[in-house]
């Protein structure tokens, strides 16, 4: 080792498990990618270039109206998630502690903490005497749920914008006279609005991939997406799962790659 | 503390409550408080045909360990249960065990990149810890399946003549969780290796310690939160896991996650479900107790 120089980081073999642990990560999804454009049935012989089976997977009625509810239980549940997010972050971050902050901080991360599929379990059970009582079975249940579990993932980023934020903006403001409302309306929410943003996007994120809890809430012909994928992992699989797993592969990369570029702006 | 003070703060709490009510609200009532149900469902008699009986009624929990004899009604324990038991901690063990033994690594080797290149290779592990896992699971599943990638390259190469029949075992279920939590392992890892002091490195080799005594006995013991932090980001899911089984092990190599939805569907004793998911959640709590220690710990470096 004398002819070389001594590097105190480095650990034999290290470098090699950590390539071949990228390989492997990557190595499957690239595959379901690349065959999601195979034109012929299989999954595993190359035959050629072709959109065939994303044309088939758009044609499909029932893949179809996965997708629209699928695109309106994430746009609704997000959009309920990082509203009230917003104002438990607005309630929560920069002030003294107060009384009962640690309950509200266990409620807001309880769905990280508990297994999905017993909140599954738990939404089924309560959801089911409703629907029965009430008669009513729409998506609103679904909304509900996924509202629910997306809280912790919107809540988190936008209080650390808050946290991060500069508070002699605010006092200025309130200097020059400016309503409390005033300040909050031409102050604080353009300001923390990147952390805003960046709590929606993964909460819309999360809500698109959920799979256990939307199998037990939704009724009949509720299916989203991935629980449509889901039915159809009992068959054959086709590449028509693979084309419908790389669109939305891609969105969940778009929406990631935004959301870091979002957050790296503050630091 | 002046009477006015005193108010000032009951105001500042009120307007903190104030403002994470509705958040509480949606939390209650569609996440929190249905765990509450189901404590109560666990200690009903089950329904006939699924649902339950309002009596009063430990059959649930009695369940989860024993069976009822159909012919003699006398109780003896439940093999096929604890099958499903020692199963789940198994492959969750091992699930640990070998994200460990691969992530290490990964995150020691993210962890000494230049500054520059470090964002990069993380941003390569985020991308699978955010994607679906749904879909994870599948692209693993057209790896392993018997017409799928291994096998064929495998065959193309002539290395066997047969396809090794991996789906729908144990073994399957072991690889599939194994790729879907890799990145709960790393993330963690990497925070600890990060904040270690590489210049103890060079105050170990110094002392003529060899690499291996290093690891051992400078490496291991400073970044242990952040190994128990990941352990238990990989164990807490695996044991609760849900999709990986029922895609990878078929209908028969069952875990915990897949024994209590058989319970609520075909198995129509909403009671023993309702016991098991309890108990699910106890253990998990007790498993994140131990990550909170373990994660405060790590903040205090005298710890």
């Amino acid at each position: 080792m004398a002819e070389r120089s001594f590097e105190v980081a480095r650990l034999p073999g290290f470098k090699f498990i950590a390539i071949t642990a990228f390989v492997l990560l990557y190595m499957p999804i690239i595959t379901l990618v690349v065959y999601s454009f195979n034109s012929g049935q299989s999954v595993a012989v190359w035959e050629g270039f072709s959109l065939d089976w994303y044309g088939k997977a758009w044609a499909n009625e029932a893949v179809k109206g996965a997708t629209y509810r699928s695109l309106i239980i994430a746009a609704s549940a997000s959009a309920i998630a990082t509203t009230v997010a917003t104002m438990a972050a607005l309630g929560t971050t920069r002030r003294k502690a107060f009384k009962g902050q640690t309950f509200i901080y266990v409620m807001i991360n309880q769905p990280l903490m508990v297994p999905e599929i017993v909140t599954a379990v738990a939404l089924l059970i309560f959801f089911a005497s409703i629907k029965v009582a009430t008669g009513y079975n729409g998506l609103i249940y679904l909304i509900i749920a996924h509202a629910a579990f997306c809280i912790p993932f919107a809540y988190l980023p936008i209080r650390a914008r808050l946290e991060g934020m500069d508070l002699t903006l605010e006092t200025a403001a309130a200097d020059l006279y400016a309503s409390h409302w005033q300040t909050f309306r031409r102050v604080t929410l353009p300001l923390m609005l990147p952390g805003i943003i960046a709590g929606a996007m993964l909460a819309f994120v999360i809500s698109l991939d959920d799979v256990v809890i939307t199998e037990f809430v939704k009724s009949g012909g509720q299916d989203t997406l991935p629980t449509y994928m889901l039915g159809q992992m009992r068959r054959a699989v086709t590449p028509e799962v693979n084309a419908i797993s790389t669109v939305l592969l891609a969105l969940t990369v778009v929406l990631l790659t935004a959301f870091f570029l979002l957050t790296r702006k503050n630091d | 503390m002046s009477s006015a003070e005193t108010k000032a703060e009951a105001a500042r709490t009120r307007s903190a409550w104030l403002l994470s009510l509705p958040a509480l609200v949606v939390l209650v009532f569609a996440a929190s408080g249905p765990l509450l149900i189901v404590l109560a469902y666990s200690f009903l008699t089950p329904g006939q045909y699924g649902n339950v009986v309002w009596d009063f009624d430990l059959s649930g929990w009695i369940g989860i360990l024993y069976t009822k004899d159909i012919f003699d009604g006398t109780w003896g324990l439940a093999d096929a249960h604890l099958t499903i038991f020692w199963r789940s901690v198994k492959l969750s063990l091992m699930t640990t065990a070998i994200t460990f033994a691969v992530g290490f690594p990964t995150a020691w080797f993210i962890a000494t990149r230049p500054a520059k290149q470090r964002a990069f290779w993380l941003f390569l592990i985020t991308i699978p810890f955010w994607t679906n896992l749904l879909i994870r699971t599948v692209a693993i599943n057209e790896v392993i399946r018997n017409e799928g990638l291994l096998n064929t390259s495998l065959i193309w190469l002539g290395v066997i003549s047969e396809p090794i029949r991996i789906i729908y075992t144990d073994t399957a279920v072991l690889i599939g969780m194994a790729y879907v939590y890799l990145p709960l392992m790393v993330l963690p890892l990497f925070a600890a290796i990060d904040r270690f002091d590489m210049r103890l490195l060079e105050a170990g080799y110094d002392l003529y310690a060899s690499r291996l005594r290093v690891l051992r006995r400078v490496i291991l013991p400073i970044v242990k939160p952040g190994i128990i932090a990941g352990s238990i980001l990989v164990f807490v899911p695996s044991l609760g896991a849900y999709v990986t089984p029922r895609v990878l092990g078929g209908g028969k190599n069952m875990m915990i996650g897949n024994f209590i939805e058989l319970q609520f569907g075909q198995g129509r004793n909403w009671p023993l479900g309702a016991a098991l998911s309890m108990t699910l959640l106890v253990v998990v709590m007790v498993a994140l107790l131990v990550y909170v220690r373990a994660a405060n710990k790590g903040d205090n470096p005298h710890g």
